[in-house]
């Protein structure tokens, strides 16, 4: 922690909507806390409900983040590199996951990978393969709106990084391999991290997609969102609890990841 | 569907003097407030076509009123409104669900308005043969149903309980409208819905009744909220659902029986 400059500036009219700003954001958290069930928090969280449905969240977006890594890291090497022809068509269609209402992402998915969609029909009359209403099918929802989050913060770390190591590599007699798995990819570790947890956090609170595409049943598409909307609508007082949980789970990830998001960035 | 403003009126002050305390009413007759204002109304996910028209209907009676409607389930309905949402008034399609609003508080002196009951929907072609409940629990069919959470949930599980038949739905949807669209897309080979969304969903489903001795009837009763800002055309709208012909005869021709 660097000591506050003397002399720094704070003028009114930036401090107080700065003020506001950050009141709108914690109060809601505060509200959370204050309403939550303390004393039956150990049953409802041991609750077969919510043991499932914790237990699908991690398995799910565990599986997502993974798939993203090896599949959307090469994207956004290609992407950063400019290798494909029409590149700039390429990522803003990568981005277009990130814009939409998940529960778009979730009937576009539905007309691709639904038992009569354009691939789904394929899969499931050739190989017997049934996406929707599967732990399968909630991955599927959760890495279609999970990875772009990978890809643009890998894009931006592949462009950011200086092409002479690579270029000294290769004239050494490097094979390309070689020179991606030890030079490129150790330079761009610390934004591999980010971006997988990134990806990581979003598949975790993934909802309208999921609901959408793979269903809501307890134990095999029920992911802690759903759970929560679920307990909504019968006792108010699990889905505060489950929302705590994944508050709680929100800020250790962002705790684990202090030295790269709550500090000030230059680049 | 044009009534005559007198019959309407008529209706609507006949309702007004059953509904009210006899001995109020013997005391002094309350005398007629025009309704003006807005209305907000929240209703259950299978009110989502009828309700609109009704309102049309009642604000042809009442052109001072401006009514909104707020979907969803019912129970999420029922949560809104006891958290304070600004909400006139209040129809489920479960008294079990509205017995929930009455005792927070929220809402007073519900009244049935209509009755529903229970069909099995299948896709056009209906994939994998369905002609009847037992069909539903063999292996590899998918069904999908309501949560029990939700009353068109809890029916189908009375529904399967009163056939015997044990059926593993692929999912459990949070509103009916959720469960149609499943199968109108296709994606299940069936899924436990009313018969009013059956009517409604006409060639996009082929569908089988429920024999009536095995059927589930529910009850949609309706209520004004304790804290609307306008409880003049709020308990007008409940009336009017409950007592006009125009608003029963719509509630009929959209499948719904009588209360």
């Amino acid at each position: 922690m660097t000591p506050r400059r003397p002399t720094a500036p704070r003028p009114l009219f930036l401090l107080i909507p700065g003020l506001i700003a950050i009141a709108f954001l914690v109060i809601p958290m505060i509200g959370l806390l204050a309403e939550a069930p303390w004393g039956s928090f150990g049953a409802i969280l041991t609750s077969q409900v919510a043991l499932e449905a914790l237990r699908i969240s991690m398995v799910t977006s565990i599986a997502a983040t993974v798939i993203a890594i090896f599949i959307g890291t090469p994207l956004a090497w290609l992407l950063a590199r400019e290798i494909l022809p029409g590149t700039r068509i390429l990522r803003a269609m990568v981005i277009v996951p990130l814009l939409l209402p998940p529960v778009v992402s979730g009937v576009i998915l539905l007309t691709a990978f639904g038992r009569r969609g354009l691939v789904g029909q394929w899969l499931s009359s050739g190989l017997g393969i049934q996406l929707p209403f599967t732990t399968a099918g909630v991955i599927v929802a959760e890495t279609f709106v999970a990875m772009p989050f990978l890809i643009i913060t890998m894009e931006g770390a592949f462009r950011s990084l200086d092409g002479r190591f690579e270029d000294a590599a290769s004239t050494l007699g490097a094979s390309q391999w070689t020179i991606f798995r030890r030079i490129t990819l150790p330079m761009v570790g610390p934004s591999l991290v980010a971006g997988a947890v990134l990806c990581w956090a979003r598949a975790l609170g993934e909802f309208g997609a999921t609901i959408t595409f793979a269903g809501n049943f307890p134990g095999v598409t029920q992911s802690m969102p759903l759970a929560v909307y679920q307990a909504l609508e019968t006792d108010r007082s699990t889905a505060i609890a489950l929302s705590l949980v994944m508050l709680t789970v929100c800020v250790v990830v962002l705790v684990a990841l202090r030295g790269r998001y709550l500090r000030p960035t230059t680049s | 569907m044009r009534i005559p403003r007198l019959l309407a009126a008529a209706v609507v002050s006949v309702a007004v003097t059953l509904a009210g305390s006899p001995l109020a009413n013997a005391a002094a007759p309350a005398a007629f407030i025009e309704p003006s204002g807005t209305i907000t109304i929240s209703a259950a996910s299978s009110l989502t076509d009828v309700l609109p028209v009704i309102a049309a209907a009642f604000t042809k009676r009442f052109p001072k009123v401006t009514v909104k409607f707020n979907f969803a389930g019912s129970s999420t309905l029922v949560e809104q409104l006891n958290a304070g949402a600004p909400v006139d008034v209040l129809a489920t399609a479960s008294e079990l669900v509205m017995a929930k609003a009455v005792g927070a508080g929220s809402v007073t002196a519900p009244i049935p308005f209509a009755k529903n009951t229970m069909a099995i929907a299948m896709p056009t072609g209906n994939p994998a043969n369905i002609s009847a409940l037992t069909d539903l629990a063999k292996p590899g069919v998918f069904v999908a149903v309501c949560d029990v959470a939700v009353p068109c949930g809890a029916a189908a599980r009375d529904l399967f309980k009163n056939t015997n038949i044990t059926v593993t739905p692929v999912t459990r949807e949070l509103d009916v409208r959720m469960v149609l669209g499943k199968v109108i897309a296709d994606e299940v080979d069936a899924g436990i819905v009313y018969v009013t969304d059956v009517k409604w969903a006409g060639s996009n489903i082929t569908s089988v009744t429920i024999p009536g001795a095995l059927n589930v009837i529910t009850s949609y009763p309706v209520a004004t909220a304790k804290a609307t800002s306008n409880p003049v055309a709020a308990k007008a709208f409940v009336q009017y659902l409950r007592y006009s012909f125009s608003a029963q005869g719509i509630l009929r021709a959209y499948g719904f029986m009588k209360p």
